[in-house]
């Protein structure tokens, strides 16, 4: 049951300005560690060349793109995003411990349309992020956020199209959220 | 002295260990700021919630004005940490078609993860739309080749394209920032107001 008018049961969230500064702080510390910054979808890139390997290996070695991620004497998922990206969903799990948030599974959509559809456009809009974070060379995190943090020029690029775009299309897909 | 890794203050041995430490945090605070719910982080396009704006500029502007405090103090060269390169017009494709991903699916690489993290199915079949998508990039990467690797400018930074020192693009993205969630504030309260049915 949802309350209206009150408060009850309202998630609760860090503050997003306390928040930002942490995950500024992080972007900080990561560069003075590593020397890179943070990424999410080249973990799922290397999933991806992990299994294409695994299913069809003349395949993958003879594909230009593939070929490219498969290390000589190791497997493409030893690899530092992919170690950062499993943290990414320990660190999720943790906070949802913290704050009781982790529930048994569930669909999350907007009031104006079915669990299912929720589930089509997530599939859709999961498959056009992962092929434009290739053409991107990284997605949010790595190019939008520590691209921009790092003075990149490309960064900064992608962190404006994102968003601009978002707020260009948004009109069309509002019946998913408002 | 930083980065530690690359100058082999630590050694390699730990690179696997740091990054899952880095991923822990970095999941942490994305969740704690809301983004595994989908719906938060579209309200930034619909006006309902600009909790991803106020997240995401604070940490732009705090790693900005940082990494340049801890290059001033010599503490980490700058001139050593990796810069994204840029392929304008293949970046600027794939981020319209990254945009369009976002708005129709609610979430973005590494927030979906944490959204998996806490049990939601839509982050999950959006992980796997992810898998997918890569998939067919991959398998259709020959005929896209030339446009992929086009508009090569290497590793640039805003200075080594405007010629303006960077200081000043830190100064300027944080007065954006400042203004953008003043107004964005006033946005939301008035959005709001007609919005009882979603809690925030």
């Amino acid at each position: 049951m949802m309350n209206k008018h009150n408060n009850t049961g309202r998630p609760h969230y860090l503050n997003p300005y306390f928040g930002g500064v942490l995950l500024g702080l992080l972007v900080i510390a990561t560069f003075y560690i590593t020397g890179r910054g943070l990424g999410a979808s080249g973990a799922v890139k290397s999933s991806v060349v992990t299994v294409v390997e695994t299913v069809a290996p003349q395949h993958a070695e003879s594909s230009p793109y593939y070929s490219k991620y498969i290390p000589e004497d190791t497997s493409p998922m030893n690899n530092w995003l992919v170690f950062e990206s499993f943290g990414v969903l320990l660190g999720g799990l943790l906070s949802g411990v913290v704050y009781g948030r982790i529930k048994k599974f569930r669909i999350e959509h907007g009031d104006g349309i079915s669990g299912s559809k929720r589930l089509i456009f997530a599939l859709l809009g999961g498959a056009l992020f992962g092929i434009g974070s290739q053409f991107g060379r990284g997605c949010t995190s790595g190019a939008a956020l520590v691209g921009s943090a790092s003075f990149s020029f490309g960064g900064v690029i992608v962190m404006l199209v994102i968003f601009g775009t978002g707020y260009a299309v948004a009109y069309f897909f509002r019946k998913l959220w408002i | 002295m930083g980065p530690l890794i690359p100058n082999e203050i630590i050694t390699g041995d730990w690179n696997f260990v740091i990054a899952l430490l880095i991923g822990v945090a970095f999941g942490f605070i994305l969740e704690a700021s809301g983004f595994s719910s989908s719906r938060n982080l579209a309200g930034v396009f619909y006006g309902y919630n600009f909790v991803v704006l106020r997240v995401f500029f604070t940490a732009v502007i705090v790693a900005m004005v940082g990494l340049l405090y801890f290059d001033y103090f010599g503490w980490l060269d700058l001139s050593k940490i990796f810069i994204l390169p840029t392929y304008l017009a293949p970046m600027i494709v794939g981020s319209v078609i990254m945009g369009i991903g976002f708005v129709m699916g609610g979430f973005c690489p590494g927030t979906s993860f944490t959204g998996i993290a806490i049990g939601k199915m839509d982050a999950l079949v959006f992980a796997i739309g992810l898998f997918l998508g890569i998939f067919l990039f991959g398998e259709g990467y020959p005929f896209i080749a030339d446009f992929f690797n086009s508009g090569d400018m290497g590793n640039v930074t805003l200075t080594d394209v405007t010629g303006i020192a960077a200081p000043w693009f830190a100064l300027g993205f944080t007065v954006i920032a400042l203004a953008a969630f003043w107004i964005t504030a006033t946005i939301e309260k008035k959005v709001r107001k007609n919005m009882t049915e979603y809690k925030f």
